[in-house]
């Protein structure tokens, strides 16, 4: 590899203290295992010319034999270079603890605000008779956009808004094909998703549609919103009779034996979700007892019952 | 004498080992636990028990069927047969109990029957002579482990039948 050597002059009388106290050697030699040996001879053949470094302010001179200062570390051996990576590193830190000093800043402002729309809010309410319906749903759309819950909206939802029973009439409508299609009950996600995918705009907050489903038996629509003790919520044809399907499904699980909730659902052709729910109805109504163990959770005809 | 006790057929259907969340079924699959765990000692000729052996005894393990009943619902089925008169707890720490296939107030009756029957009224025996003497050899209480005994004859006791006293070498009743 190219090398290139620079021979030193003895040392002076004066010199002040280097990394070494001493060397046997009178020249040092630079290896350059690749390239860069013409740039870096030219830069310090320049350097050698213009001897900068004896031009030195005489203060900035002196301050460089204290040791490392900030902003200007003695790049000294591998222990320079820790030192001036640990600087980097601190300088770095201090610039993201100030960019999320303004975060932190933004967050107590956006609390007074939530404050300010809940003042509002309330204010509103109690003038129900001075603002119009269209201007407080327009209020209460702007809080839901600042993803702000609208407490007025919550209390209200028992008996639900005109927005609320409308949307009910126009899910009665789009739900009633798919449900006939998926015999007749559909989990509240795959509700969700449906009609937001068939909007494509204005979508549905799982909010506005947990609130639009609760009208649905009041309304007297032909579909109604069923939740399970598990929590799991479901949406079902009047039609549709969850207990008889129990019946059918005790028969299912009696010619196998035992089945799983996967299995079930594989065999009747339903998502493990409502396949789960609908044994754990039969359960519920003794139709079905369970056996909990490492291999899982299988379900069996409840012959406690059956049986002497 | 193991091998000719006769598991029910609960014993073979993997649900029994699991406690039921549904309250009727669970009131069933218990009755049959205590019924099984009874039958089960009284062959044995079990009295008492750590909850320890209980654990890994064949009675609540499976071994076949690869199903064992856990811990906590064995605590479960045991505080039913404490509650229906054929548990005690030997033990603060309900490590240990004592289980008594007939209860000690049935006990005391069947030994009160025994001694009227053959006229032994205000007489006294000692525990030894009650469990193990020629006399009672063909009454079901011959053999009795001495733990049940007393508590039958506590029984009686109670009901003014019986008082246990201390004889010459250890423990007596005299019947009334």
């Amino acid at each position: 590899s190219a090398k290139i050597v620079v021979h030193l002059h003895p040392a002076p009388p004066n010199k002040e203290p280097g990394p070494f106290q001493s060397s046997k050697n009178s020249y040092i030699k630079l290896s350059f295992k690749e390239h860069g040996q013409i740039e870096f001879y030219r830069r310090l053949s320049e350097e050698m010319t213009q001897r900068r470094w004896e031009n030195m302010p005489v203060s900035q001179a002196l301050q460089t034999n204290r040791g490392p200062q900030p902003g200007r570390i003695r790049a000294v051996g591998i222990v320079g270079i820790e030192r001036k990576l640990e600087e980097k590193r601190k300088e770095t830190d201090k610039n993201i603890s100030e960019a999320f000093e303004d975060l932190s800043k933004l967050m107590i402002k956006a609390k007074e605000m939530v404050e300010l729309s809940k003042s509002i809010a309330n204010k509103i309410k109690d003038k129900q008779g001075d603002i119009t319906e269209d201007e407080t749903i327009r209020f209460k759309s702007y809080l839901l956009s600042m993803g702000i819950a609208n407490p007025v909206t919550r209390e209200t939802c028992g008996s639900g808004t005109q927005y609320h029973m409308q949307l009910a009439r126009q899910l009665a409508g789009i739900l009633q094909a798919p449900l006939e299609e998926r015999g007749g009950i559909m989990s509240l996600t795959e509700v969700y998703c449906l009609v937001n995918r068939a909007r494509g705009m204005e979508l549905l907050s799982p909010e506005d549609l947990v609130n639009a489903c609760k009208m649905l038996e009041a309304l007297q629509l032909p579909l109604r919103l069923r939740v399970f003790d598990s929590g799991v919520m479901v949406i079902e044809l009047q039609s549709h009779k969850e207990e008889e399907m129990v019946a059918s499904a005790l028969e299912t699980v009696s010619e196998k034996g035992s089945l799983t909730s996967e299995e079930f659902a594989k065999l009747v052709g339903m998502s493990v979700l409502l396949a789960k729910e609908r044994l754990l109805l039969a359960e519920k109504m003794g139709h079905l007892c369970r056996d909990d163990s490492v291999e899982g959770l299988r379900f069996y005809p409840n012959l406690f019952m059956t049986q002497s | 004498m193991a091998m000719s006790f006769e598991w029910p057929w609960q014993y073979r259907f993997p649900p029994f080992f699991t406690l039921q969340p549904n309250v009727d079924t669970r009131q069933k699959q218990l009755a049959a636990w205590c019924s099984l765990v009874l039958s089960f000692c009284r062959l044995h000729k079990q009295s008492s028990m750590t909850v320890m052996e209980a654990q890994e005894s064949p009675l609540f393990n499976n071994v076949k069927l690869q199903r064992k009943l856990p811990v906590e619902s064995i605590q479960v089925v045991l505080e039913e047969l404490r509650k229906k008169g054929n548990l005690e707890w030997l033990d603060k720490n309900k490590s240990s109990f004592l289980i008594m296939w007939r209860r000690p107030e049935e006990w005391g009756k069947l030994i009160y029957q025994w001694v009227s029957r053959s006229g032994q009224n205000n007489s006294v025996f000692t525990l030894y002579e009650l469990t193990n003497g020629e006399d009672t050899e063909n009454e079901e209480f011959h053999g009795l482990d001495e733990a049940t005994l007393l508590r039958a004859l506590q029984a009686l006791q109670q009901e003014h039948k019986a008082e246990i006293i201390t004889v010459s070498d250890g423990r007596g009743v005299k019947f009334f």
